[in-house]
C-alpha cells in the first residue's frame, strides 16, 4: 500500500499513524512489547522502564517515544531482557511482595511480566520496607507493600474519574502513593466502586472487595497463558470473566 | 557404571512443602534414585551431611539454627539450590519482617486469644530467632533458584533432570511460579 508509514520492529514493518509512539503501533499491530506503567487509555507515563527498546542503537521508551518512518526498533533481544529482568527485580525488593500471601496472584501483571522474561529469583538484597496497609474503605483494600508507583491509578483518578485522588509524593526511595483525604485515608476520599482508578491496578495494591480468591487456581488470568498472549489485566478487571 | 550424584536436602524455615512436593513427582522419584543417592535428608533421617554434589534448601534464613544448617550446606555441596519461595524471598515467615521481634513474640506467647502460661520461651535448646528472616542467597552463595510455594512437581522434575545430565534448565510457561 503505497503512502503507509512503517518502521521496523525485530525486522518485521509495523505500519502507524502521525503522532503514535512505538508503543501504540506496535500494540495496534499485536505485537507485544513488556510494559507495567503504560494503559493506552491514559496520557504515557514512561516511568517504569521496562518497555525500553533501542531506536537505531539508542534506548527510549516505547510508550513515549515517536513512532517515526523507516526506523529500526529492537525489542527482543537477550540484552534487553536481562535489562528488563533486573528492573523487575527491583521493583520486587523495594517492596513486599510475598506472592502466596496476594489476592492478586495468577492475574497480577508484575508477576506475569517477570514470568516472561524468565525471572527465577532476586538477585538484591530485600528491603523489607515497613508500609501498611488502608482499609478503610467498604469496597476497596489499599496494599501500600505492594505497589509499584506506576501512576495508573494517579492518571485514571484524573484523567478518567476526574477526581484527582491520587498522587505520587516524596522523592527517590521514599517516593510513595498518596490519597487526598482529610485524614489521608481512602475512606474518608471520594473514592467510588465505580471509579475507572478501582480497576487499572497492575498489581494486588489497589484491590477491589468481595472478590478475593473468586478464580480458582488454574483458571486465573496468566496461569495458562503468558502476558504477551493474554495481554494487561486492567482489561480483564473490568470483565465478568473473573 | 559411573556413581551416582549425592544430593542433600534441608528444610529451613519452611512448611515442608517444597519437600512434600518433591514426593509429588510420584513414581518418577524411581528413576530419581537411580541417577542420586541421598545424603543428610528428611527422607533419610540422616543427621549429619557429608559431601555432596546437589544440595537443596527449602525455607529462609530465621534463627540462628537455619544460618549453621545452610553454612554447613554450602561447605559441603558443589551446588547449593535455593528451593522454593521461602529459600528465595523469605516468603510467608518474612511477613514477620513487617514487625519487631519483640512485638511477635508477645502476641504468641503474652498477648495472644487465648494463650495461658504467658511467657516467652527462652529455653536454651531453642535457636535464638532471628531479628528478620532472610532469603537465603542474602547468607550463602546460591548456584540455582527454582521459584513456587511450593515449585510444582513437574517443575522439579524439569529441573532436576537438567541439572543431572548437566545440560542448562528452561522451565516451560507455567512451571516458573511465584505462588
Ligand atoms: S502484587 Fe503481584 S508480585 Fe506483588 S505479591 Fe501480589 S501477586 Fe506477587
Ligand atoms: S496503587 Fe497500583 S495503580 Fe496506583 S500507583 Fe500503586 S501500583 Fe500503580
Amino acid at each position: 500500500m503505497s503512502g503507509e508509514k512503517t518502521f521496523i520492529l525485530d525486522g518485521k514493518p509495523i505500519a502507524f499513524e502521525d503522532g503514535d509512539t512505538i508503543m501504540d503501533a506496535a500494540l495496534r499491530a499485536g505485537e507485544y512489547i513488556p510494559h507495567l506503567c503504560h494503559n493506552p487509555e491514559f496520557t504515557p507515563h514512561g516511568s517504569c522502564r521496562i518497555c525500553m527498546v533501542e531506536v537505531d542503537g539508542r534506548q527510549v521508551s516505547a510508550c513515549t517515544f515517536p513512532a517515526a518512518e523507516g526506523s529500526g526498533v529492537v525489542n527482543d533481544s537477550d540484552q534487553l531482557t536481562a535489562q528488563r529482568r533486573s528492573l523487575l527485580q527491583m521493583l520486587f525488593v523495594e517492596g513486599n511482595h510475598i506472592c502466596p500471601g496476594c489476592e492478586k496472584s495468577g492475574a497480577c501483571q508484575l508477576q506475569a511480566v517477570a514470568y516472561y522474561t524468565g525471572m527465577l529469583a532476586l538477585d538484591f538484597t530485600h528491603f523489607f520496607p515497613r508500609r501498611s496497609v488502608d482499609a478503610s474503605h467498604p469496597d476497596a483494600v489499599i496494599d501500600f507493600n505492594r505497589c509499584i508507583l506506576c501512576e495508573l491509578c494517579v492518571r485514571a483518578s484524573r484523567e478518567v474519574d476526574k477526581k484527582n485522588l491520587f498522587s505520587i509524593s516524596g522523592r527517590g526511595i521514599n517516593s510513595h502513593l498518596v490519597i487526598d483525604s482529610p485524614t489521608g485515608k481512602l475512606g474518608d476520599s471520594a473514592f467510588a466502586a465505580t471509579d475507572k482508578a478501582m480497576h487499572v491496578c497492575p498489581v494486588g495494591a489497589i484491590l477491589p472487595r468481595h472478590t478475593a480468591y473468586n478464580t480458582p487456581v488454574g483458571k486465573r488470568l496468566y496461569d495458562r497463558q503468558p502476558v504477551n498472549m493474554v495481554g494487561d489485566v486492567a482489561g480483564y478487571e473490568e470483565t465478568d470473566e473473573r | 557404571m559411573t556413581e551416582k550424584l549425592k544430593l542433600a536436602t534441608a528444610s529451613l524455615c519452611g512448611c515442608f512443602g517444597c519437600h512434600m512436593s518433591l514426593l509429588d513427582i510420584d513414581e518418577r522419584i524411581l528413576e530419581l534414585v537411580q541417577l542420586v543417592e541421598f545424603d543428610r535428608s528428611p527422607f533419610t533421617d540422616i543427621k549429619k551431611i557429608g559431601h555432596c554434589d546437589i544440595g537443596i534448601i527449602e525455607g529462609g534464613v530465621a534463627n540462628a539454627e537455619n544460618v549453621e544448617v545452610l553454612r554447613e550446606f554450602r561447605a559441603h555441596c558443589k551446588v547449593l539450590i535455593a528451593f522454593g519461595a521461602c529459600a528465595i524471598n523469605g516468603g510467608i515467615p518474612a511477613m514477620r519482617n513487617q514487625f519487631e521481634l519483640k512485638e511477635c513474640l508477645e502476641e504468641s506467647y503474652v498477648d495472644g486469644i487465648g494463650v495461658y502460661n504467658r511467657m516467652i520461651p527462652d529455653d536454651p535448646e531453642i535457636p535464638m530467632l532471628l531479628n528478620k528472616v532472610h532469603p537465603i542467597h542474602e547468607v550463602v552463595q546460591i548456584d540455582h533458584f527454582l521459584p513456587g510455594c511450593p515449585p510444582s512437581g513437574d517443575a522439579i522434575w524439569t529441573f532436576l533432570t537438567g541439572l543431572i545430565e548437566g545440560r542448562p534448565v528452561s522451565l516451560p510457561y507455567g512451571q516458573i511460579r511465584y505462588d
